[in-house]
């Protein structure tokens, strides 16, 4: 499956729907789309991430980045419907914890 | 230009003359001299052009459009070809550099390995292309404790193994002998969130062995699981210590773990680049690394990374795709 970032805004809520692998060479297109957003005071970014297939620790640092700037500009990053290995990732790595997860009921245990 | 005008004319009055191979290797030897001298493209065709206007300055003058043509046609074929040549030196150049920081880093990783008693110590790590982004360090004290630490940094190349000289550094100066696996990490995450872009970070396993109690200390910024094995039992374990990776949040605490060991247990440490890795169309599961440690587990330590690192590297079809570090620790009295 081909890369790609899906955008919709409402007000100052963002959606993201990401779909493909997200590795090094991805993780620039999907960086560019989120950290303008993610550096708007207030606004809340909800990423869907149920179909991205495969991630690696560069995907990851989107992420990172994107906690480091959450912090910095008072917005807010929400992560939506990992898959099981993509959510084995941030487990692994701690960053369960300090980032905003949630799971549809319908996409539960995809 | 004048010298090579009356050369190429002479040589190609005879080729049309005699239509033989001795011209034709005179060409040849003639095109050596252009190149050495840097004569471009576009005036080998003017060279010709020249000197067929004063062998038959009756040319047709379709032909001598035609020339015209390929002149102008040449001129930017010439301009990219040059590009091409200068981009070709440069990355000579970084090849060379890079070559030059890969073998630097060879220096700061290779390592001996402690050599302990009750401890059989095998190690491997091997980068994705020429520059590694993982890292492992071992350090014995005077009081017979053996520290381990394993890391992955974020990425690949060049900016990956700037970071891992970093945690090289830091970890010489921070992490004194017998110091707690959680402290060590908490120290080395303040170096590394200060020094470190914002979307890069660092995975991080610690530990420490008492060789007199034999118990293993250890903590985990964020690191791919190890596994834990029981002799007794013949059984793989994950090693869950949970943890943020390094670089993340600078005030990050870390927990201690331990586990005793008994003779023949032994602890595995690894990096994703052995757990992630892609087999076709999948991925490899993780029991399929502990099964091909229990196949050569009757191997030394340092026999058995090396073989499952060959099945790895096998399995790939000898294209890793990202760096792989193993380490495995075997109490053997």
């Amino acid at each position: 499956m081909n890369f790609n970032v899906k955008e919709l805004t409402e007000g100052t809520k963002h959606y993201l729907e990401v779909s493909g692998e997200l590795d090094a060479y991805t993780a620039p297109e999907l960086r560019e789309k989120l950290m303008p957003l993610v550096e708007r005071s207030g606004h809340t970014i909800v990423v869907d991430l149920s179909e991205v297939t495969y991630m690696d620790s560069t995907g990851l640092g989107v992420f990172v980045g994107a906690i480091k700037a959450e912090n910095k500009h008072r917005s807010k990053v929400i992560l939506k419907n990992m898959t099981k290995r993509v959510r084995r990732l941030f487990d692994i790595t701690g960053l369960d914890e300090i980032i905003t997860i949630q799971q549809d009921e319908a996409k539960e245990g995809k | 230009m004048a010298e090579h005008e009356i050369t190429y004319r002479e040589i190609l009055a005879q080729y049309i003359r005699e239509n033989d191979e001795q011209s034709l290797y005179q060409g040849q030897k003639f095109s050596y001299r252009l190149i050495e001298q840097g004569v471009s493209p576009e005036e080998v065709v003017h060279l010709h052009v020249t000197s067929l206007l004063q062998l038959y300055p009756n040319l047709e003058e379709e032909l001598r459009r035609s020339f015209k043509f390929l002149l102008e046609v040449m001129i930017d074929y010439g301009m990219a070809y040059r590009e091409h040549q200068s981009l070709k030196d440069k990355q000579k150049q970084l090849n060379m550099e890079i070559e030059l920081a890969a073998s630097m880093q060879k220096r700061l990783l290779s390592k001996e390995l402690p050599n302990i008693d009750c401890l059989d110590i095998g190690a491997i790590s091997r980068p994705a292309s020429r520059l590694n982004g993982d890292y492992y360090h071992f350090v014995c004290d005077e009081k017979e404790q053996v520290s381990v630490a394993i890391a992955d940094v974020i990425g690949k190349g060049i900016p990956a193994t700037l970071c891992m000289s970093m945690i090289r550094y830091a970890i010489d100066s921070l992490a004194q002998a017998g110091m707690d696996p959680n402290a060590v990490l908490e120290n080395l995450n303040r170096v590394v969130e200060r020094n470190i872009d914002d979307s890069m970070f660092i995975t991080m396993f610690y530990g420490l062995y008492d060789s007199k109690k034999h118990r293993f200390f250890y903590s985990s910024a964020g690191h791919e699981r190890g596994f834990f094995y029981r002799r007794k039992t013949d059984e793989f374990q994950d090693i869950v210590a949970k943890g943020l990776v390094l670089g993340v949040k600078e005030d990050a605490q870390y927990q201690n773990y331990e586990r005793s060991l008994e003779e023949g247990d032994m602890i595995v440490l690894l990096t994703d680049g052995a757990t992630e890795c892609r087999v076709g169309d999948r991925f490899i599961e993780r029991h399929e690394i502990t099964d091909m440690i229990r196949k050569h587990a009757h191997l030394s330590a340092q026999q058995m990374v090396a073989e499952v690192y060959k099945e790895l590297e096998r399995m790939q079809k000898f294209e890793l795709k990202d760096d792989v570090t193993l380490i495995i620790m075997r109490r053997i009295v």
